[in-house]
């Protein structure tokens, strides 16, 4: 399968202590990789990483796009070096996102997060937390807003069936003009995964999405996840402390522990690797109780 | 509550005020003499025993208790509202009849009282602005009064430098103040709460102090005279200047000092119209979404491509405009614009309009507006008490209703395909 997202050697400092150190994976197309470790591994770290809110301090993340490869690191921003005087197409590309990078282009690329204490938008409708994800695909011109043209009505009007679809998936149609912040919790997570797929990304990043559900909507929501994958083409990512849904819909795992990746490979493999068991359970001792 | 507990409930209040007023009323420093005064913490005490005896009455039949139980619900903080979008046809008769009534409205007041409406739209006007930037946005802003300055003074400056009329004034002035918001903004990007807070205090002052101090320029603490606007070219002064024709003289109507105070109310009445329709508007584009979005989470706003960058200076840059053009017509009206006019104070009256309006409805800010310009001026008798009634009044407005006199209203959104 074509890798869409490669991590290579990336590493994270902050001050003087390492959250990552040369971590590197891949994320097949159309895949559910699951990224697991301890508390404190540095998953949530990867994460930031890939979806830029941190600014790594090494390392190379490339998603392959319709148009070749991009990377996202540089999309950031980055400090200008000696060498790209010598290269006025780098530098140009350079001080281009340097000004206008951010976070904000990894999204543009076809990248979408959760996140794992849920931020929605409380004081705004269902509809209205999915509209502003489509902020992008809507018509912003100020004057065609202002008058009304036909052009804006349009893309208001597509933009409100296009998140009414995914409520229909998400099952939260009904609820579509209440207030985010009066949906009891499991709706507020579904309806956070709504929002993410609104911007139409290729990599829905999930930052545990089953914390604080109970068994029978963690079920619902693995089929979810998988249903995601075979219906919609997505590809997805996940961090997880229940493994009993990492194993039922992961094909690839990542293990992380104190920053480093300690083992990855078929859900089966990593359960039974060693390093992994002693990250959990810790050292066995010599000769056993 | 059976009668007997409301009149002792009424007893004790009685006694509250008899305690409270007492020191306060009932000892008079005369000389070197304190004069005891009895009667007056009496009849203060009997008054609240009676007015609380009341209320209690009141609260014990069937509509007070339903008002009760209405107040009750806004307190508890569910109070946003999702209304269906299609408005009946009775709103908009409503509107209409408003509209021509506000219209009418000049030619049946006196000049002063023109004055005080005129003063009370310019209040409108900068509610909406500032509520762009707190109400929407979510970014205290103590030193709104800058752009209200930049406004007037552009006027002011512009008519003197660079030849400016009225007309070409109201748009100049509004590019002006929206550089300033987007000046002011750059610095705060970064800031949340009480540091955004005191930057946008200090930068109100900083504009303030300039025009105070940078005498050859802006004429310093003694101010600038301001020309009064004009009607496609016609005056609004009892001479015409030469080559030009006066108002009272084209259409053959005596001459009165009243065409020119009704001549800015009326402009400034379709200007706020205007207004309120793009604020409106406003809020259910994209860029009133992501305004809101990001008064409501930061982080999620990145994490759905929103460039937080833009978003945070349109709302300076938009809400500095219509601050901006409040300034414009303050300084038509006056015909004088000084730096006395551009205090602290100001900043903080039009923060509380914005506040009081419940931050973020459009209908709240421009009744509260109303209110707090008008209602100084109704008062006048009791001068020295002005302030204290405006403070008690935010105190209960906090107690009773936190989320602004109305409820927020959102819109809903057709959910059948």
């Amino acid at each position: 399968m074509t890798p869409l997202l490669t991590v290579e050697g990336l590493t994270m400092r902050f001050g003087g202590i390492a959250a990552l150190e040369r971590v590197g994976f891949t994320v097949s197309a159309g895949s559910i990789t699951a990224l697991i470790g301890p508390n404190g591994a540095g998953k949530t770290t990867v994460f930031n990483c890939l979806t830029g809110f941190y600014q790594a301090t090494a390392g190379a993340i490339t998603l392959q796009g319709p148009t070749g490869s991009l990377d996202l690191v540089a999309i950031l921003g980055q400090p200008l070096r000696g060498s790209d005087f010598l290269d006025p197409v780098t530098l140009a590309r350079r001080l281009f996102y340097k000004m206008f990078g951010g976070s904000h282009r990894v999204t543009r690329a076809g990248v979408a997060r959760t996140f794992q204490n849920v931020r929605l938008f409380k004081e705004m409708t269902v509809m209205e937390n999915l509209l502003v994800a489509q902020h992008l695909r809507v018509e912003r011109n100020l004057l065609a807003g202002l008058l009304g043209t036909p052009g804006y009505r349009r893309a208001e009007q597509a933009a409100v069936a296009r998140g009414l679809d995914w409520l229909q998936i998400l099952g939260l149609r009904d609820a579509a003009n209440r207030l985010a912040g009066e949906l009891p919790y499991g709706d507020q997570r579904r309806l956070e995964i709504a929002r993410a797929l609104c911007t139409g990304p290729r990599l829905l990043c999930l930052d545990e999405p089953a914390a604080g559900l109970n068994p029978r909507e963690t079920e619902a929501l693995s089929d979810l996840i998988l249903r995601l994958r075979t219906q919609h083409g997505l590809t997805i990512l996940l961090i997880e402390h229940d493994m009993s849904l990492v194993m039922r819909v992961s094909d690839h795992v990542v293990v992380l522990d104190h920053g480093e990746v300690i083992a990855r490979g078929t859900p089966q493999a990593v359960r039974q690797d060693p390093r992994v068991l002693t990250a959990y359970l810790g050292m066995e001792e010599e000769g056993g109780p | 509550m059976t009668g007997r507990d409301g009149f002792l409930d009424a007893a004790r209040w009685g006694l509250l005020a008899l305690l409270v007023f007492g020191p306060i009323t009932g000892l008079v420093l005369d000389g070197y003499q304190v004069v005891v005064h009895w009667q007056q913490p009496v009849w203060l005490a009997a008054l609240v025993f009676g007015g609380r005896l009341l209320l209690n009455g009141l609260l014990a039949t069937g509509p007070g208790q339903r008002l009760a139980r209405r107040l009750a619900r806004g307190r508890a903080g569910g109070s946003v509202l999702v209304v269906a979008g299609g408005r009946g046809h009775g709103r908009i008769w409503i509107l209409i009849l408003l509209a021509l009534l506000s219209l009418a409205l000049p030619f049946a007041l006196s000049k002063y009282w023109i004055n005080v409406a005129t003063l009370a739209l310019i209040y409108v006007l900068l509610g909406l602005g500032l509520n762009i930037v707190v109400g929407l946005a979510g970014l205290l802003d103590l030193g709104f009064v800058a752009f209200y300055a930049v406004g007037a003074y552009g006027y002011a400056l512009g008519h003197q430098y660079l030849d400016l009329g009225f007309w070409q004034a109201i748009p100049f002035c509004a590019f002006l103040a929206a550089c300033f918001g987007a000046v002011l903004g750059f610095p705060v990007l970064r800031m949340h709460g009480d540091y955004l807070a005191i930057v946008t205090l200090g930068f109100g002052e900083i504009i303030r102090l300039i025009l105070n101090n940078w005498v050859e320029f802006t004429g310093g603490p003694n101010g600038v005279r301001v020309p009064h606007p004009s009607l496609f070219g016609l005056d609004f002064a009892r001479r015409a200047k030469e080559g030009g024709a006066t108002f009272h003289g084209y259409f053959d109507l005596p001459y009165s000092a009243d065409h020119r105070v009704i001549f800015i109310y009326l402009v400034l009445l379709l200007m706020v119209m205007a207004m309120v329709h793009v604020v409106v508007r406003l809020r259910r584009m994209p860029i009133g979404r992501a305004w809101e979005a990001l008064r409501e989470d930061e982080i999620a706003c990145r994490s759905l491509g929103i460039n937080h960058v833009g978003i945070k200076l349109s709302a300076f840059a938009m809400g500095a405009t219509v601050g901006g053009v409040g300034g414009v017509f303050f300084a038509a009206s006056q015909g004088f614009v000084s730096p006395a006019s551009f205090t602290f104070f100001e900043s903080a009256l039009i923060l509380a309009v914005v506040v009081l309006g419940g931050l973020g409805s459009t209908v709240g800010v421009i009744i509260a507006a109303l209110v707090l310009t008008i209602l100084p001026e109704v008062l006048r008798e009791f001068a020295d008490y002005r302030i204290l009634v405006f403070g008690l009044a935010m105190v209960l407005m906090m107690v009773w209703r936190p989320r602004g006199l109305l409820g927020l209203r959102r819109q809903a959104y057709g959910v059948d395909p």
